[in-house]
């Protein structure tokens, strides 16, 4: 559905999109994710026909974006970052006008503006003036203007931003549901939208594209063996780290054991188990009974977010999403 | 075509349901309306006095009631042009929903027209209201119809061409007031570039009266369509609109 070859942007000073290609079939959801300005919004703009590559081809839908952009737009929905609504119209005759603009009439297009309506649940809101919308409704109303007209390839550039959780969980929902009828492309730099609601990810970073493969296999390649995140404190005055080294290593299944810090006498690790070897209980076991308190036990495998940062080589800006931890306290013996 | 006529319902209904029509028609009516009350208060004077001195020559409605109060709106349009187009594009860019018009299957050209066909419309709706202020002189006097029609038809020429240079300096930036204000001056130098003519009489003082809008609306004032005037009016227009489609595919590489 579309086909990307080399595409490259460049502005005055700038490479916004360097020489990217990549293959979206169709009915897929594709999840297109990079930091910001890493050149999503860019790649979104020519996939629309909204700005010329300065290089490459980009074919959407069966027609070349340059050669044939009239064909390309009459097959695409678009939401950009901001959704492109009139606040002085009210959302039924914006939807009207949004699908007249695209080509539709008459009871067809009546019909399809309810229809429309109703699926992105903005229904209700239907006689009131944009302006007057939340954020939520008004990111809806845009949703709903995109696919209006039933494009085979809907492009939404960061659909969920600025929405509140309720909000955004609706939204995924939503184009979850559109998948299938519609291949779509969507940008966002939210790492579980794009391991909720896609099968296939494209990474971008500074105008490159890093990574290309589907959700699963992403993770999968990041999860071969399970790696364990462990902190033990010594309870009775100093503890060498080494020592507990030396004891993690003993346990079966273990195949690595990696100090990462020590402080106040509690000393970190990172525990590598062997391949589809269950090393938790053990571990816990082990601490436990050599007399230590076990602070901390968690998953260190990598989320979507590591791989994506590995990938990207970007610092974590943010906190990883808290990962499972598994405290137990050493008993009082 | 059919595109053209969406895009301009879209235009005329955004000015019609802001306050931006209503004020601009009220201001203007109140504006034209101390114009033609003044003129025929003018009139009616001349009239007595001509009466008193005995000579009742015969007073021409059209030529001192009609003739200048069309040379009056044709001023008075330079300064509410600037406020009808200031918003045409500069509002799509601010907020984002030029992007929605870009990519949706519609030409450029068809969205520009009919962004100007929205903004013409709203000017005549404008001259609509000096037609009140004429139709008195028809129930009350005897005017010839017809320099008044050709008039109108050169008011309409002259705010095409005006209102095409406004909707171009509307594509060059998002904030409204600059494209405003841009336009004032615009149509403020065309207006008085005729006045170098006043005192020069070298070439180039010619050419630049040339430029004036208000000079080439005499004719169009007395009646009279001049084949030279009618021309600089519509290569204004075509000017202005294919400035702005310059403009508007500029904007996607600039973007």
């Amino acid at each position: 559905m579309i086909t990307v070859q080399g595409l490259t942007k460049r502005y005055a000073r700038t490479v916004a999109v360097d020489h990217i290609s990549f293959q979206v079939q169709k009915g897929q959801i594709v999840g297109f994710l990079g930091p910001n300005g890493a050149g999503k919004t860019t790649t979104m703009r020519i996939l629309t026909c909204f700005l010329p590559p300065s290089e490459g081809t980009a074919n959407v839908a069966g027609f070349d974006v340059l050669e044939n952009p009239m064909e390309v737009k009459k097959r695409i929905g678009y939401l950009p970052e901001t959704p492109p609504v009139y606040p002085e119209m009210e959302v039924r005759e914006y939807l009207t006008f949004v699908g007249k603009l695209k080509g539709m009439s008459g009871q067809s297009l009546a019909n399809r503006v309810t229809e429309v309506g109703e699926r992105c649940a903005v229904a209700d809101v239907q006689s009131k003036l944009i302006g007057k919308l939340s954020k939520g409704y008004r990111q809806r109303v845009g949703l709903a203007q995109a696919i209006i007209h039933n494009p085979d390839v809907l492009i939404l550039d960061e659909p969920t931003a600025g929405l509140d959780p309720k909000q955004i969980n609706e939204t995924r929902e939503l184009i979850r549901g559109l998948a299938g009828d519609h291949t779509i492309l969507l940008s966002t730099h939210i790492l579980p939208e794009v391991e909720q609601t896609c099968e296939q990810v494209l990474i971008i970073n500074k105008g490159k594209l890093v990574a290309t493969d589907s959700v699963h296999n992403l993770q999968n390649r990041a999860r071969g063996a399970e790696s364990v995140w462990v902190e033990v404190e010594g309870r009775d005055g100093s503890l060498d780290p080494k020592v507990i080294q030396g004891r993690l290593e003993r346990i079966s299944g273990v195949s690595r054991v990696i100090f990462k810090e020590t402080s106040n006498n509690r000393s970190s690790f990172e525990v590598e188990s062997l391949k589809d070897r269950v090393i938790r209980g053990d571990l816990a076991r082990a601490v436990v009974e050599a007399g230590w308190n076990l602070n901390e036990l968690r998953s260190a495998a990598m989320s979507l977010e590591e791989i994506f940062l590995q990938l990207t080589g970007t610092e974590l800006a943010v906190e990883a999403t808290p990962a499972v931890e598994a405290v137990a306290q050493g008993e009082e013996r | 075509m059919r595109n053209v006529w969406i895009i301009c319902q879209k235009e005329l209904n955004s000015y019609f349901t802001s306050p931006v029509a209503y004020l601009l028609l009220t201001m203007f009516a109140l504006i034209f309306g101390f114009f033609f009350w003044n003129s025929v208060g003018y009139f009616n004077m001349m009239g007595l006095e001509s009466q008193m001195r005995g000579q009742a020559f015969p007073m021409s409605v059209n030529e001192y009631v009609i003739r200048p109060l069309l040379s009056n709106v044709s001023v008075i349009g330079l300064f509410f042009i600037p406020m009808i187009t200031m918003r045409l594009f500069a509002e799509e860019k601010r907020m984002g929903t030029i992007e929605l018009l870009a990519t949706s299957p519609v030409r450029d050209m068809e969205i520009i027209i009919g962004k100007w066909l929205a903004a013409l419309i709203l000017y005549a709706v404008m001259m609509l209201f000096t037609a009140i202020n004429f139709a008195f002189l028809f129930r009350y006097g005897n005017p010839d119809w017809k320099p008044l029609a050709i008039g109108y038809l050169g008011l309409l020429l002259q705010a095409g061409g005006l209102l095409a240079v406004g909707t171009f300096i509307s594509t060059l930036t998002k904030n409204q007031i600059i494209a405003g204000a841009a336009t004032f001056g615009v149509c403020l130098m065309l207006w008085v570039l005729e006045w170098v003519a006043g005192y020069e009489t070298a070439t180039w003082a010619k050419v630049l009266a040339y430029f004036s809008v208000i000079s080439h609306f005499e004719s169009f004032a007395k009646g009279v369509v001049d084949t030279k005037d009618a021309v600089y009016y519509l290569s204004l227009i075509f000017l202005g609109l294919f400035l702005t489609s310059r403009s508007m595919e500029s904007l996607r590489w600039r973007t």
